[in-house]
């Protein structure tokens, strides 16, 4: 039963402020067939989010204070939402340490952008535009993000990790007139769901196993009680496995689950191989990539794993395939992201990359480094968009970097806040991202279990080094050296109003020191100020995620952390000399390597690999072999109209006399044959 | 609301629900012919009101069933029982169960808002249109809530007259074929089930003492049918309980229509007025999928636990198959309709895997079902009567000339794929958890309909509604106007609170669905062995309530 100490009937605030904030703003839409004036836009919706951090810290500060004796959490049962027999699935909200950091990070990060929002969609220039529909659909998001990181059950969870699909997919295809943007966003949906139909098997999986070990149950809470009965569980292979003479393996179900559920959180943050969807959504307003495609969404899938790491715990193969899809992604997308020109589409790539850090850190069990890096990425990635987005703005929605430069005077206070959440996604210490990325590295190093983790550490080092390099790449290309742009836009551009600066300004004060403040390394904080457990982000999430103790020298810690920045101070320099110094080597270095450049360029084909192996195929199949062929002639042709031709035959050729055309006669015949059939039946012959 | 009424004029509510088109139409007729006696005419536009006044009724007296309904009881309840033709065993004999019910209810919250969304899409021979319209609803009411075979025959073949008339009379160009092929097509099937009816009632005769009896469960101490013992060895073939299992399932599999029998069902769509395409994608449909939970199953359940894994692999064949033709039609009626094949083998996967969780599910899908795929057609229907065409390439960009149709269509989208807080969502998400303790390689393959399903609709939505409008014709489409509003938020409703409040739909369920198991049991077959779970434990847990939940530990 829940104890006293851990009902809190407040957490449904949480989520339905902005809900209610969605509700009467787009029922109002819908039948008045008129925008309310934007102030009131305005007020309804970023009031919104606001109250819901309001409320959010204060339970957080409940719950940092509190005592409890069997673990720090708060729950709210609204009450059974699903009930069919002895599955029970419960409206209710769970919040701890865990859900706390992220009900934080999102409402937090989430009215920054409501704001910022006000300023970006204020010129909207389009036909379609919609300054309300566009704050409906914001907060429909931030209620369905809130489901989704206060969900105490899988069920509530995938409430909300459907509801931020479509909310993505709203939102995507915001701007709904030009095809493309609408095609981008049913991409996503629909390599969502590729993901969804993993995440559903592996709820269905654990609930069975569950209700065969005899506690029907998919709550966290109840699961994490109860896992240890399944470690030995394996999942029957189907005879036809050995018929077709393959080895027969043993399969442990927590780990055919585990990927199932792996298998979601690549659809939803974006990893290898249904990533694709993701450098695509930037067709949305950039305040949307900022919130949804940066920094809260497609950090979901990292959420989940973390949620669920009682899960991963007992399935080690499960964690080192996240480790390896995670290391693996951080790598490819980096590359990718060094030759792109639109800067939104770097960001993408970048966030893919640093997403693929998230779930190495998850592969490696230290969940509590993934989810210090979600937070200090949402801070950072959210200001690159923004920033981005102003820049854009600035420029008149220009967003190729071959017709920008220069802007550093122009622009001075979003340079400086793009600066800084470079500085901070490179790792330059001591701003966050240096502190987070550090304790992914220094758990990557120390972890023995996963297979090949050395390697993945001097990839991700390596790949430290990438983002650097494209991410100053950026920098220098949008702010520094001679503009490219025509001279007319130039002399227009100036920097944006306070309502867009503001969010900026206070993003950057997070990037700069939410990172020392969350997850100063004990190492540092033992030797600098004397107090063994000064990462209280760790220490705070510790009772819900299983953390490994990281016992290590500062000597070792100093190191491995000099060693990062080294590596990215090497690839800065490179990526100064090429586009700031000696920009005039550029072209000769991208001849010189074309074929990979090409390559590259082109993302290494994959979409069109996708498109030219899987749906063009299944169109043609389902077009031209199930419905023309299959249904119209097998089953439709020869089947049905078939026995209808055969049957008229006979019946012209012989039956026909027999048709007087009077119906007395056929009623006649038919109850004489009824009559006759019963009374057969009746009399037993 | 009509409860008090109908016990002064001492009517039961199951007659009134299934006789009050027929006594409307009586008044309304009678009513017609005194104006016309002094001269008067009756209006196309009077016709109308009256039809939707009676069938507002219906929707009235199917609440007053709602709450009258007992769901703690497993059995028959509000039963009525009239001998019609005694010698023969044929009797007026109608009952509700937790299974019935919510069809009834769908039955009855259709018909009014099928009747206003085609106010003006039916132009001529209104009075011929309210009059079928009626005596179908008389039909599927009285075939949803017999307990006498024979009279279930009678109704069963009552619906086909009217839906044949309205495809004939109101539909589009190829009419003619649809509707024979409709008729035909049901009535092969539906003729095999009589021989079966009859062999049944014969057996019945044989069994108890020469009483010839069709009465499907024992009144007043009598044995129905459901107490024949079926052998699936008996020495005459006809009377080997897998022959009339077939018999049934054909008939009932047509209806559904289970892959491969479904070829009927997009001519009848695209062919059929938008008010003949809702009934029947709403309610008609259901009757296949009730006629296997109410006959076959509990009749013939050694015949259906060997016949399901054949039956299982033809649902999910029609969800994969039906999803992927849906995806390359270029008719969006036709695109619906082939979705329809798809949802409906959803349906019946959740009924054949015999757990109580897919059983649920699939009577709650069939609702969905039928709310969600009204709503699309009725929602075509409006686009169609604004451009007379179904083309998806001739449309565009409707989202910027009709955004309150586009929200209401996108609502009804997502809750044919499935999304949760809409209805689509729990009953589909029901019917899989209760596949995968039964076989799972089924469930595997019929959750894979969550990726197609979004596939081909979004991609429908957004050649339709997005993009720039491109075609002139486009350019003038008028938003819905106020009775096209109150349609589909009537329809939108209903999505949304089986979505979120699920439980006033499952609470009276349980007990029914646990019972038909039980009956399954009780004539011999192992369910258990069949589903991995153990039913008994089951049923008691289900009465006990809710499991206490324990956090924390």
């Amino acid at each position: 039963m829940v104890n006293d100490g851990h009902a809190n009937d407040y957490l449904r605030l949480i989520p339905l402020f902005p809900l209610l904030g969605a509700l009467i703003s787009g029922i109002w839409l819908m039948f008045a067939r008129k925008e309310w004036p934007r102030s009131i836009v305005i007020l309804v919706a970023c009031s919104a989010p606001i109250a819901s951090f309001v409320v959010a810290f204060s339970q957080f500060l409940e719950l940092a204070t509190a005592k409890f004796p069997d673990g720090r959490f708060f729950i709210d049962n609204v009450y059974t939402w699903i009930g069919s027999h002895s599955f029970q699935a419960e409206m209710s909200f769970l919040f701890d340490p865990l859900s706390a950091v992220m009900v934080m990070v999102v409402t937090g990060v989430g009215s920054l952008i409501h704001i910022y929002s006000i300023g970006y969609m204020d010129d909207d220039h389009r036909d379609d535009k919609g300054f309300q529909r566009f704050f409906v659909y914001l907060n429909l998001f931030t209620f369905s993000m809130l489901m989704l990181v206060l969900g105490d059950n899988l069920l509530v969870l995938f409430v909300g990790w459907e509801g931020v699909g479509l909310c993505s997919y709203l939102l995507i295809g915001f701007w709904y007139l030009e095809d493309h943007n609408a095609m981008c966003g049913q991409k996503a949906f629909v390599v969502n769901r590729i993901g969804d139909f993993a995440f559903l098997i592996g709820i269905f999986i654990l609930f069975w196993a569950f209700y065969q070990a005899g506690h029907p149950t998919i709550d966290f809470l109840e699961m994490k009680a109860h896992i240890g009965e399944l470690t030995e569980l394996t999942v029957p292979v189907p005879p036809w496995f050995a018929t077709i003479g393959l080895a027969v393996p043993t399969w442990k179900l927590l780990t055919v689950a585990g990927l199932c559920f792996f298998v979601g959180a690549c659809g939803k943050s974006a990893q290898l191989p249904l990533y694709v969807w993701l450098p695509d959504a930037m067709a949305g307003p950039t305040p949307v990539s900022a919130l949804i495609h940066a920094a809260t969404m497609v950090t979901a899938g990292v959420y989940m794993v973390c949620r669920m790491s009682f899960l991963y715990d007992h399935a080690p193969g499960a964690l080192s395939t996240i480790a390896w899809v995670g290391g693996l992604t951080a790598f490819f997308a980096a590359t990718i992201a060094i030759t792109q020109k639109d800067i939104k589409k770097v960001l993408a790539y970048s966030t893919v990359s640093q997403l693929g850090y998230m779930f190495l850190a998850a592969g490696m069990a230290s969940y509590s480094a993934a989810i210090f890096h979600l937070a200090t990425h949402a801070f950072f990635k959210a200001l690159l968009f923004l920033a981005a987005g102003s820049v854009i703005l600035g420029m008149h929605h220009e967003q190729d970097m071959d017709k920008m430069g220069g802007l550093r005077r122009k622009m001075p206070m979003t340079h400086i806040v793009f600066l800084i959440g470079v500085l901070a996604i490179i790792g330059a210490p001591p701003l966050s991202g240096f502190f987070s990325k550090d304790e992914i590295l220094l758990g990557a190093f120390l972890n023995h279990d996963v297979p090949g983790a050395k390697f993945l550490w001097g990839l991700a080092l390596f790949t430290a080094g990438l983002t650097s390099f494209y991410m100053l790449r950026l920098y220098f290309r949008i702010f520094t050296g001679p503009t490219r742009a025509s001279a007319d836009v130039f002399s227009h551009v100036k920097e944006q109003p306070a309502v867009v600066v503001g969010p900026l300004v206070v993003l950057a004060l997070l990037s700069v020191f939410a990172g020392g403040v969350m997850g100063f390394p004990d190492a540092y904080g033992q030797w600098l100020m004397s107090m063994p457990d000064s990462n209280s982000l760790r220490h705070f999430l510790s009772e819900t995620v299983s953390t490994s103790e990281h016992h290590i020298s500062l000597g070792q810690e100093l190191g491995l952390a000099g060693l990062a920045v080294f590596v990215a101070l090497v690839a800065a320099g490179l990526a100064a000399v090429l586009y700031f110094y000696r920009t005039e080597l550029v072209p000769g270095l991208t001849k010189k390597l074309r074929h990979v450049h090409t390559v590259l360029l082109n993302k290494y084909y994959v979409d069109e690999f996708y498109h030219a192996v899987i749906i063009k195929p299944l169109i043609r199949m389902s077009d031209a072999l199930l419905f023309r062929v299959v249904d119209q002639r097998i089953i439709d042709g020869a089947g049905v109209n078939g026995i209808a031709k055969l049957v008229r035959g006979i019946a012209d050729n012989g039956i026909k006399f027999a048709q007087t055309g009077l119906a007395q006669t056929y009623v006649f015949v038919m109850l004489i044959g009824g009559v006759a059939f019963l009374a057969y039946l009746v009399g037993g012959i | 609301m009509l409860s008090q009424p109908l016990e002064w004029l001492g009517i039961d509510l199951l007659s009134a629900i299934v006789f009050y088109p027929l006594a409307g139409l009586g008044v309304l007729l009678t009513l017609e012919m005194l104006s016309r006696l002094f001269g008067g005419r009756v209006s196309a536009g009077l016709w109308r009101v009256a039809g939707f006044i009676v069938s507002m009724i219906g929707l009235v007296l199917s609440v007053d069933l709602w709450q009258t309904f007992d769901p703690s009881k497993s059995g028959m309840q509000l039963v009525e029982h009239m001998p019609w033709l005694p010698d023969f065993g044929i009797n007026y004999y109608v009952g509700v169960d937790g299974i019935t019910l919510f069809l009834i209810v769908l039955t009855a919250f259709l018909l009014p808002v099928i009747l206003l969304a085609s106010w003006t899409d039916i132009a001529s021979r209104v009075k011929q249109y309210v009059f079928f319209m009626l005596l179908l609803q008389c039909g599927m009411m009285g075939a949803f809530l017999s307990l006498n075979m024979f009279l279930f025959y009678v109704f069963w073949e009552v619906m086909l007259i009217p839906m044949y008339f309205l495809i004939g009379i109101w539909g589009g160009p190829r009419r003619i074929y649809a509707t024979m092929k409709f008729f035909i097509y049901t009535m092969v099937g539906s003729l095999l089930m009589l021989v079966a009816i009859l062999i049944l009632a014969f057996l019945h005769y044989q069994e108890f003492g020469g009483v010839l009896n069709f009465d499907y469960i024992g009144w007043n101490g009598a044995k129905g049918i459901l107490d024949t013992v079926l052998h699936t060895d008996g020495s005459i073939w006809w009377q080997n309980q897998r022959w009339l299992f077939l018999a049934f399932a054909l008939a009932f599999a047509i209806k559904v229509p289970l892959f491969p029998f479904h070829t009927w069902l997009p001519d009848a769509h695209v062919e059929a007025p938008t008010a003949g395409s809702a009934i029947l994608a709403g309610v008609l449909l259901k009757l296949g999928t009730y006629g296997f939970l109410r006959y076959a199953l509990p009749l013939f359940p050694q015949a259906t636990l060997e016949a399901a894994p054949w039956l299982i692999g033809l649902c999910l064949i029609g969800i994969v198959y039906g999803a992927l033709v849906a995806m390359v039609q270029t008719d969006i009626k036709k695109l619906v309709a082939y979705s329809s094949v798809s949802h409906l083998g959803l349906v019946m996967l959740g009924i054949f895997v015999l757990t109580i969780q897919g059983l649920e599910g699939a009577v709650l899908q069939m609702v969905n079902h039928g709310i969600s795929t009204g709503a699309l057609f009725i929602l075509v229907g409006m686009i169609y009567e604004r451009r007379h065409t179904r083309e998806i390439s001739s449309f565009g960009g409707i989202a910027q000339v009709m955004p309150v149709f586009t929200v209401f269509f996108l609502i009804t989208t997502f809750s044919s794929i499935g999304l949760p807080v809409l209805n689509g969502f729990v009953g589909e998400y029901l019917i899989l958890l209760g596949t995968f303790t039964t076989n799972k390689p089924a469930a595997v393959i019929a959750t894979s309909g969550v990726i197609l399903s979004a596939v081909y609709m979004l991609w429908m939505v957004r050649r339709v509604f997005f993009g720039a409008v491109t075609s002139e014709a486009n350019q003038k489409l008028q938003d819905l106007n106020t009775r096209e509003k109150l349609v589909a938020v009537a329809l939108v409703l209903p999505m949304f609170w089986i979505g979120v409040y699920p439980s006033s739909f499952l609470s009276p369920m349980h007990n029914s669905v646990s019972g038909l198991l039980l009956t399954m049991e009780r004539k011999g077959v192992d369910i258990a062995a069949y589903t991995g779970v153990r039913i008994h434990t089951r049923v008691e847990a289900a009465t006990e309530g809710e499991a206490p939940r324990s956090s924390g530990e």
